[in-house]
């Protein structure tokens, strides 16, 4: 198949599959029960939206590779997720804070996606549109929730803001690649999502009453498969099984 | 009332099909009316049970009690008229 | 009619207790604690199960543990609920386990120590407790039994999932083998223990069974369960670890060999390899939320 669209979907699917992974390590941890349901809700979510783009990969390529051998035999420096679905959990502000500042991002990069001239993209944009348009109102009402709660949660919600924020121009981060998409209409524009998350984020933070950081240095170096240590562990834990049976069928 | 409790308790409603009526399906805990309706969701469609959600939380539904039952339901008994199995009608008569 | 030949009245004829109905003071506490127990096993058991989402083999495996495991979470809400209606809130009921006081299924004491693990708890462990549950679907008093009808519902792709990864590593690699013939042999035992002690030991049933909050005593359901999974085991060529277990003609069941109560009821009173790790899981993810709680009620106060 086409190299740099096969890069384009890994980049999509490798940022939920991480994402997804972290949120699945909340199950059984949650501050209620309910919301232990609701975080492994949206890691399923994540989990699919991988799969679709993984399996859609295996299918064009057609040399027997399946899903399973993109999430599970792939080493770190060729995993393309934004580095900040890689972040540890920390504490639940931590998670929510990095999964609000992503699905803002996944909210308006879905919607534009939906316009892709790249008929299955635009397509599994509208549908994973649907779920991330929730992730959105969840994550978006416990930033405000956190933030307009008590003393003590307003300082831990904001500083795990601050923690994270120079993470987030990773998200927008293109490369040649990605920017051949673009003016093929395959691929949406990265300066026009950064807007839209921008007034998004500055609308639920002052709602939240909270302060958007200062933008200041910014990470970056997941689109040439550069990441923080952290996901060589979480790789660690989730390939253990394929990597330690590699004849096995599960 | 900044208090460590698992907020209130608010009953679910759930609508499975355009046209029929939301059905009680249980409750869930929650802060706060946006709160319980997300719960909802999360708890009680994970399989696709319903296209619509009331939550009513449970301090503002009022409720009989069966002390009451007697005064409440028992006259119903011999007004038999009420149902439309009590007519006769003429053999033979259709459609009604 | 007085109170108590109406609530007698009602066991006698199949009618359902409500919670607002009188009832007397020992079926509730029976209830409080058989209820929550229930609950309590629901959500301790996501814990076993927890320690293998993020290492599960497939993604297919994955979502289909964490959607079960999450199912778990929905059960133990179900019964919570069900069990607030006898005038507890599910904070006392927590705050009874955290404590000790209130205790959950003795199995969820024991590790999952490989893959397997996931298959036979789905397949032995799931297969016990839907043994009991269906049965408990015509439990008397009425919140619990449309819980049970939920559950047992929700149920039935759990012993499946779990049958079906024993399945295929029954007939995998030879280590597969080894993991799943392992997996069967350390869970055989206690999963069959979950029924309870033999009736005649068991202090509590007597009553249980007159109020109908239990249907069917101890032994039967263990009966049936036992009588219905050799089959199963014989299928994907697994054995179970009981060289005592043979065909009774005459009675048209398996007998099968004496269970080990000295480690049952050790394990029930706290000497399993997992009761402190469970409990500390559980604390310190409650203390980890209180910040959390404390802000939602906040905002609620101000925002509704």
């Amino acid at each position: 198949m086409n190299e740099s669209l096969k890069q384009y979907f890994f980049r999509i699917g490798d940022s939920n599959l991480i994402i997804g992974q972290r949120l699945a390590e909340w199950c059984s941890k949650g501050p209620t029960l309910e919301e232990d349901v609701a975080l492994t809700n949206i890691s399923l979510d994540n989990f699919g939206q991988a799969r679709i783009l993984f399996s859609h990969i295996a299918e064009l390529e057609n040399n027997g590779k399946t899903e399973d051998d993109f999430a599970f035999r792939r080493n770190e420096r060729e995993f393309y997720n934004a580095l900040i679905t890689e972040r540890p959990n920390g504490h639940f502000g931590d998670t929510i804070a990095r999964s609000f500042l992503f699905d803002t991002f996944q909210l308006h990069f879905y919607t534009e996606l939906c316009k892709s001239k790249n008929e299955f993209l635009a397509g599994f944009a509208e549908k994973s549109l649907k779920e991330v348009k929730y992730h959105f109102r969840h994550t978006g009402e416990w930033i405000v929730r956190l933030g307009d709660g008590t003393e003590e949660s307003k300082e831990k919600i904001q500083e795990s803001i601050n923690d994270l924020w120079d993470f987030t121009g990773d998200m927008f981060a293109t490369d040649d690649n990605i920017d051949a998409l673009t003016k093929e209409g395959i691929a949406p524009d990265y300066t026009l999502i950064y807007q839209k998350w921008k007034n998004t984020v500055n609308e639920v933070l002052k709602r939240a009453t909270l302060t958007v950081p200062e933008d200041a240095y910014m990470q970056k170096g997941s689109l040439d498969g550069r990441h923080s240590e952290y996901l060589g562990h979480l790789l660690g834990d989730m390939q253990y099984l394929q990597r330690s049976y590699p004849d096995a069928k599960w | 009332m900044s208090e460590d409790n698992q907020g209130q308790v608010w009953e679910v409603f759930v609508q499975a099909k355009p046209g029929l009526a939301h059905k009680h399906v249980g409750n869930v805990q929650a802060m706060g009316k946006e709160m319980a309706l997300q719960n909802a969701r999360d708890m009680y469609v994970r399989r696709k049970e319903g296209i619509s959600i009331w939550v009513v939380q449970f301090e503002n539904i009022i409720a009989s009690s069966p002390e009451e039952a007697g005064a409440f339901f028992d006259p119903m008994d011999d007004k038999a008229y009420r149902q439309a199995t009590y007519y006769e009608m003429p053999e033979g008569s259709k459609h009604i | 009619m007085k109170e108590q030949e109406l609530f007698e009245h009602k066991i006698e004829n199949e009618i359902k207790i409500e919670p607002k109905d009188w009832m007397p003071e020992n079926y509730r506490k029976h209830l409080q604690r058989q209820m929550s127990q229930h609950a309590h096993s629901e959500i301790i058991g996501m814990q076993p199960e927890g320690n293998w989402i993020l290492r599960a083999p497939s993604l297919r495996a994955k979502v289909i543990l964490l959607a079960k495991v999450q199912d778990e979470a929905g059960h133990g809400q179900y019964l919570y609920s069900a069990a607030e209606t006898l005038g507890k809130t599910r904070d006392i009921y927590i705050e009874e386990l955290q404590s000790g006081k209130a205790k959950y299924s003795s199995i969820f004491n024991y590790p999952t120590l490989s893959w397997a693990d996931m298959g036979a708890v789905g397949w032995l462990v799931d297969g016990a407790a839907i043994v009991n549950q269906v049965s408990l679907q015509r439990t008397s008093y009425g919140p619990y039994a449309r819980a049970m009808v939920k559950i047992c519902k929700e149920e039935s792709f759990h012993q499946r999932q779990g049958y079906e990864i024993m399945a295929h590593m029954a007939q995998g690699t030879p280590e597969q083998k080894e993991m799943a013939q392992d997996a069967m042999n350390r869970f055989w035992w206690p999963s069959i223990m979950m029924f309870g002690p033999h009736d005649g030991e068991s202090p509590r049933s007597g009553n249980a069974m007159k109020w109908k909050i239990k249907r069917e005593t101890n032994d039967d359901l263990r009966q049936q369960f036992v009588d219905k999974t050799i089959g199963q085991a014989e299928l994907i060529g697994l054995t179970i670890p009981d060289p005592d277990l043979k065909w009774n003609e005459e009675r048209g069941s398996y007998d099968f060999g004496t269970m080990d109560w000295d480690e049952f009821w050790s394990v029930v009173n706290g000497n399993g390899p997992c009761n402190k790790q469970r409990i500390e899981h559980h604390i310190s993810a409650h203390e980890n939320g209180s910040w959390v709680r404390k802000a939602a009620n906040a905002y609620a106060e101000k925002h509704g």
